[in-house]
Order: C-alpha cells, then structure tokens, then sequence
C-alpha cells in the first residue's frame, strides 16, 4: 500500500513473459521467398541490444523468423533445430518445409496451457519448387501465405503488404491484371520500404535489419548477387541457395 | 595361511577360525601386483608420484591416469585395481562437494579420508561384494597444512610423511626413510619422488613404464596440478642418471 | 500495437522490479502455513542495484557497488556482488542477494566438477553464459524464478564475451550492458563513450567511463551506495579491485529553489 500499511493481504503473481519488440516479415515469390526481421531487441522503453537476431535458417531451403518474448523465441528455435537434426540423422535427408511446419505446429501446441509466447514465419522452398510462407500464431494454429508480418509492427506493416502484394483497393489498369507473384527486385523493395516505415513510425523496431532469400534450385536468382552487401550462405550452388542481406536501420 | 582352502576364503562376510578375513588379504595381494604409487608430504605442500606399467606399446601415452583430483586441493594416487581405484575417487569427490554443500568451505583431507575409510571398510562386511582391489594415497594442502594419507583395502586409514604401496613399496620406503620431510621443498620432493619411481622399477621383469606426477602446495597457489612439463622433464632426466650412478 | 494513448504512460517493465520489495515482518500474517500450497519466490527481499559492464580495447570491466538494501533500508554495505567463475570469466548480479549466493555455489561446484575431471577442458565466459540462461529460463519456466539480472564478461582465446541473463531467461550481449536502473541512468552515458570505439578505449578510460557512471548512480539511484568494486577480464585473467570510494559534492542543493513549500 502506497500508505506503508498493510490491511489488505497484497497478492502479487510473478509474470514469466514480457514481450521484447521488434517485427518479422516473410514474402513468398513464385520460385523464391524473402524473410526478414530487425535486430533491435526492446523492454519496456530499453533498447536492451541493437544486435539480436530474430531469424535462423534451419535447413538449405527453410528460414525461420520468431517474434515476442525472446527467452522463448531462442529455446523454441533451439528445440526445433534439434528435431531437424535429428530427422537428419534418421532419414539422412531434410525436412521438407511443409513437413517443418506441421512439427512447429505440433511443438507449440504441445505448450498450450504454457504457450511459448511467439509469433513464427517460417519460409522457403516446398518440395515441388515454389517459394512458400507459413504463418504460425502462439499455440500453433498455421496457414500457407503469400505474405506475412508479425510483431510489434504488424498493424503497421500487414496493411502495406495486402496493398503491394495481394493488390488490396488497387484496380488494374484496364485490359490488364495483377500479377500473381512479383519479381525478387520488387519483393526486396517492399521489404526494405516496410521496415524503414515501421523504424519511423514504431519505437519497438529499428537498428539493423536481415533479410534472408531462399531460391529454388536451378531458378535465376535474379541478380542478387549483385547487390552490395550481400552473402551467400548455401555450401552448393547447384541446390537451393540462401542469401543474406544487411541493412542499416535507424536508431533511434 | 592354514586355513586357506578350507572355505572360510570364500566370503569377506566371514572370519576364518584364527580371526581373519581373507578376501581382504586377498585384497592385497592384487595391490602387491600393482606398479608402485608414492607420496611425499613436504614443508609446503605434496607430491604424488605413480609408476604406470604400460602393458601394450599400442596405448596413448598419458592415458588410464593413475592420479586423479578429488577436488581443488586434493590429489588421489592408486595401486591395484584401476577401475576399483576410480570408484573410489568418484565417491571421494562427491564427499568434497557435499562437504562444500554443507558447510561453504573446502574439506579438510583428515574429512575426506574418514568418510572414504568407511566407505571402503563397508565393503569388507558383506557377502555380497568384494572388497577393493586398491590402496589410496591421498594428498592436500588444507587449513592444517599439507596432509598425506593411505586407505587400504580393509578401510584403514594412516597419515605419512612418506607413503608407498603397490610392487616397489619396500624398496621404496626404504628410500623414503632416508628423507628429511621437513627440510625438502617441493621442487625437491619431486626430483625425489621420480628418482624413487625409477629405483624401483624392475627392468628385467617389466616392461615399459609411465611416470605420473603431480603435486599441491604453495608451488600451485594451493591447487592440485600435473607437475608442469619443464620440471617433469628435469627430474626424468635426473632420475634416469641417478640409477645409472646406482648401478 | 495498441492504439490507446491512455495505455502508454507507463514503461513496461514490470516483470522485475528490483525496488518494490517490503520486508518480511511487514507482510500480512499467514494463519495456515501450507493452505496455498508450496510457495516459490514471489519477490525479492534482500536487493543489490545495478551492475554496469562494458567492452574495451584489451577485454570487459564490470562494476557494482558494495550495497544489499532490505526495502528502502541500506542493510548491508560491504557486499560483494562481482564473482569469479574460473579464470576468464566474471558475473555481477542485482536482484535477490540469497538467489545469487545459491547461483555461486551452483557455478563453483559445475567449476570444481570440470576442473577435477581433468581433461583439459574448462569454462569459458560464454559457456558460463548459456549455462545460466538454461538454469534462469528452467527456473521461470516452474514458476520459481531465481530474482536476479546477471551480466556475464570474459575474456577467452583472444575475444570478449559480454551478456546478461534475467529472472526470464532473457538473454542478449552488446558493447556496454547495465541493470536495473542503470539501464535507464548509466546506459546513454556507456553507450556514447564505449559503443564502437572498444577497440580504441584503455583500461584507464574503461575505469574512468565507469567511476562517472557509479558516480552519477550514486547522486540519483537511492538504493546505491558511495562505495563499489570494478572486475577487469582480459588476457591476463580475472581482477576484482578493492573497494573504490566516490567523492561526492552535494553543495549544489543548497542553492536549488523551487520545490514544494519553499519556492524563494
């Protein structure tokens, strides 16, 4: 009591979540996928680090980006990591994405009654070549997407993305159609511009940001070997390829 | 050893008719077969010293340690039976850790030795078991100072300035008694302890051997340690001319 | 994101508050000992405030003070809150005092259990570091959190290490790092003379960066004390110095006007 007495038992619960911040993005193309995140991590009005990272490849053609309370977000993905590498050592091979996304559900839903407080993208290559996006709520509810973005600057950045990508209120010039999936040039775009956006109008997000780009084996990654900065991070080019892009956010 | 064959040998869990229990002579005799272990207990701290026989050219050097470290302070050197040997040094460290639990400060080796003592002497009770095949030289620098001491297969426990068991223990005492303890630092405990090893290592029985050294005291900040490479190198070196001196 | 400008007043941090304790005889009786059932630590109650730390050019430097209050009472004041994990590593801790004695001993027996196995091998700072977050994150997980934010620094096969581990299992490193109210005191002071240039700051200029900030804690943080100790990891190992003093002028007070009653 703010009166130092005490003639009400004060009860006081310990909470074993907080949330840290930050927002995730995954955009599927026809024969690739782009996921991304920023690297701030947040309490509260604390910057605590402005170089965490909320996204980790899994496998040679999945990336998984994870959102929300941040001590979960890094044991989940540890576990899930470890059931790939099992997998590995039982059927010698990958899990395919699809077969990820159905183990992630399980996983969190296994937590129900103490959910991992996350919000999961995962992205990349299915089986037959296309670029996929799969979106995943706290308990393990999923869908396959287009496009996705979770996280403290979701309301901000899902809306953009139903305008750029799935062509919401937009008309197409007449005697013309949207197209069904953009070129990578465009998707990189659109990703970069949503988190300049969010930087500016969130306080949660800024500092740095990586984008991962999966391509499908033996598809044209479309010149973005030339683009400064970038890494690739595949062991063979002639599989799937993975590359990694950094950029600055602002930071304050 | 009359009674031997008669069926009081059979059991640690009884006593022959003149008031033995052979399995624990027995006992013995399977460290008598052992390569010798001895320690010093100097002004300032301890050596241990181990004569490994090596019985396959194929074996890593350096590996089946026959000196293991029971907690910061304290070294353990055994003969006989390796595998009985690193029972016991498993039990010794789970001693100083529940001691560190209890009460928030290293165990004293007198500590150490008590409850190993009893745990060693427990194995001589039952008919169940078999009592341990390895005599223990213990060695720490504690609040008392440095400490030695040698548990037997029967669970007795003795405190030395100068200990020896395994194959080469008499000549090796008989050595060790001409030391004045008091007056050796423990650079020169080791030169000793590796002089002694070599003494008596019997060339014409055995084969090749090891020597492992180690040592706690004021040289090692109180922690025990291998004695460092340019040391032991040194007293091999000494060791090796000291016997052809003998010879 | 919520909307509701109502909503947004307050920072968010009320997970751990290292200041909201009260003491035991204060709290309302307990007729049944048991009729809640078994009861985990729902607060601290014997505190230690910040701890800062931050990167330079030949490794990590940490600092604490020597203070554990009991609530707002300064109860003990020659505490040592900077501890040694081996030789490469350092952890410094604010939150529940008794906690971070049990996570002491915890870290000494895993550093006696490794050392007498012998095998060559010993902890470095980032393995102390994800050691701790899997016993914090295990430890909130049931429930029964150990109330404590711990930084983690070393100095290991040539690199820094430098990281924190809550009462959550939250976990992060940067060039500077503080808790509890440094976060929001000492941190945009650290982060404007350390981040970036760690490979150009001194030992001096580490000590001196943090001697300001232990300073400015002392003048505005009311449950820090004038009297703290610095850890320095680096190639040479571990050093926690003796206790510094601050010197401290509060001759300004004199002349400040304005406040309650007395405005000339």
């Amino acid at each position: 009591m703010p009166d130092g007495s005490f003639a009400h038992p004060q009860q006081r619960q310990f909470n074993p979540y907080t949330d840290n911040g930050g927002t995730i993005l995954a955009i599927a193309g026809a024969d690739f996928t782009v996921i991304a995140g920023d690297t701030r991590q947040s309490e509260g009005y604390s910057i605590q680090t402005r170089y965490a990272p909320k996204v980790f490849r899994l496998t040679d053609r999945a990336v998984l980006a994870v959102n929300g309370f941040a001590a979960d977000g890094n044991m989940f993905v540890k576990k899930v990591k470890q059931r790939l590498e099992w997998y590995r050592h039982a059927h010698a091979k990958d899990m395919p994405l699809r077969a990820i996304a159905r183990l992630i559900q399980t996983m969190l839903y296994a937590q129900r009654f103490f959910p991992y407080y996350v919000y999961n993208i995962l992205g990349g290559i299915e089986e037959d070549g296309s670029g996929a996006v799969y979106s995943f709520d706290p308990v393990g509810s999923y869908e396959r997407e287009a496009c996705r973005a979770a996280g403290a600057a979701q309301s901000l950045v899902q809306p953009f993305l139903d305008n750029q990508i799935y062509f919401k209120n937009q008309k197409a010039a007449p005697g013309t159609s949207h197209p069904t999936h953009l070129p990578l040039s465009d998707v990189l775009s659109i990703v970069i511009d949503s988190f300049t956006s969010a930087t500016e109008r969130h306080i949660e997000v800024g500092d740095g940001l990586e984008i991962y780009v999966v391509v499908a084996r033996g598809r044209s990654p479309q010149g973005i070997e030339g683009i400064r900065g970038v890494q690739e991070l595949s062991a063979q080019p002639n599989g799937d390829r993975t590359f990694i892009l950094r950029r600055e956010l602002k930071k304050d | 050893m009359t009674s031997i064959g008669t069926g009081y040998d059979l059991s640690a869990s009884t006593y022959s008719p003149d008031g033995r229990i052979f399995q624990v002579e027995y006992a013995n005799k399977a460290v008598e077969n052992s390569g010798t272990a001895i320690g010093l207990r100097v002004k300032d701290g301890v050596v241990l010293a181990v004569e490994k026989v090596v019985h396959s050219k194929l074996l890593v050097p350096e590996s089946n340690r026959r000196i293991q470290t029971i907690d910061k302070h304290v070294g353990l050197a055994s003969a006989g039976y390796l595998a009985d040997g690193r029972n016991l040094s498993n039990r010794a460290r789970d001693e100083a850790s529940g001691f560190r639990e209890n009460y928030r400060s290293p165990p004293t080796l007198q500590y150490i030795v008590d409850r190993l003592g009893l745990y060693v002497q427990a194995y001589t009770l039952y008919s169940s078991v078999r009592p341990f095949g390895c005599s223990t030289i213990l060695g720490a620098v504690d609040k008392n100072g440095p400490a030695l001491y040698v548990i037997e297969p029967s669970g007795v426990a003795y405190g030395y300035r100068g200990a020896a068991v395994g194959k080469g223990r008499q000549l090796a005492k008989t050595e060790l008694e001409k030391l004045k303890f008091d007056e050796l630092s423990m650079r020169e405990a080791v030169m000793e302890a590796a002089r002694i090893i070599y003494l008596v290592h019997d060339d014409a029985k055995e084969k090749d051997f090891e020597l492992e050294m180690s040592w706690v005291g004021t040289e090692t900040n109180g922690v025990h340690l291998p004695v460092p490479k340019d040391l032991f190198d040194e007293a091999s070196r000494k060791a090796k001319a000291a016997l052809e001196d003998f010879e | 994101m919520d909307h509701f400008p109502t909503n947004w007043g307050r920072p968010r941090n009320d997970a751990f508050d290292a200041y909201g304790t009260y003491p035991i005889h204060q709290r309302a009786p307990v007729k049944d000992t048991f009729a809640e059932g078994v009861q985990h630590t729902q607060q601290p109650i014997v505190t230690g405030t910040s701890v800062l730390a931050i990167q330079y050019k030949d490794g990590i430097m940490m600092a604490a003070d020597n203070l554990a209050s009991y609530g707002s009472l300064a109860r003990f004041k020659d505490v040592r809150r900077l501890h040694a994990v081996g030789t490469s590593t350092v952890i410094g801790a604010s939150g529940d005092m008794s906690d971070f004695q049990a996570i002491q001993s915890i870290l000494d027996d895993l550093v006696t259990d490794e050392f007498t196995h012998g095998d060559g091998h010993d902890l470095g700072p980032a393995e102390v570091h994800e050691y701790l977050s899997r016993v914090m994150y295990a430890r909130r997980s049931k429930i029964n959190p150990l109330w404590n934010s711990l930084l983690v620094g070393g100095f290991r096969d040539g690199k820094r290490f430098l990281g924190y581990v809550d009462l959550l299992g939250t976990t992060y490193s940067a060039p500077s790092i503080a808790t509890g109210y440094g976060a929001y005191i000492a941190i945009p002071l650290l982060r404007a003379a350390v981040d970036g240039k760690q490979d150009q700051l001194t030992e001096e200029n580490a000590k001196k960066i943090l001697h300001e900030c232990m300073r400015v804690l002392f003048y505005r943080d009311a449950r820090s004390l004038d009297k703290y100790q610095i850890a320095t990891v680096s190639a040479a190992g571990v050093t926690i110095s003796d206790q510094i003093q601050i010197e401290t002028a509060w001759g300004f007070a004199e002349g400040i006007r304005g406040y309650g009653a007395q405005t000339q």
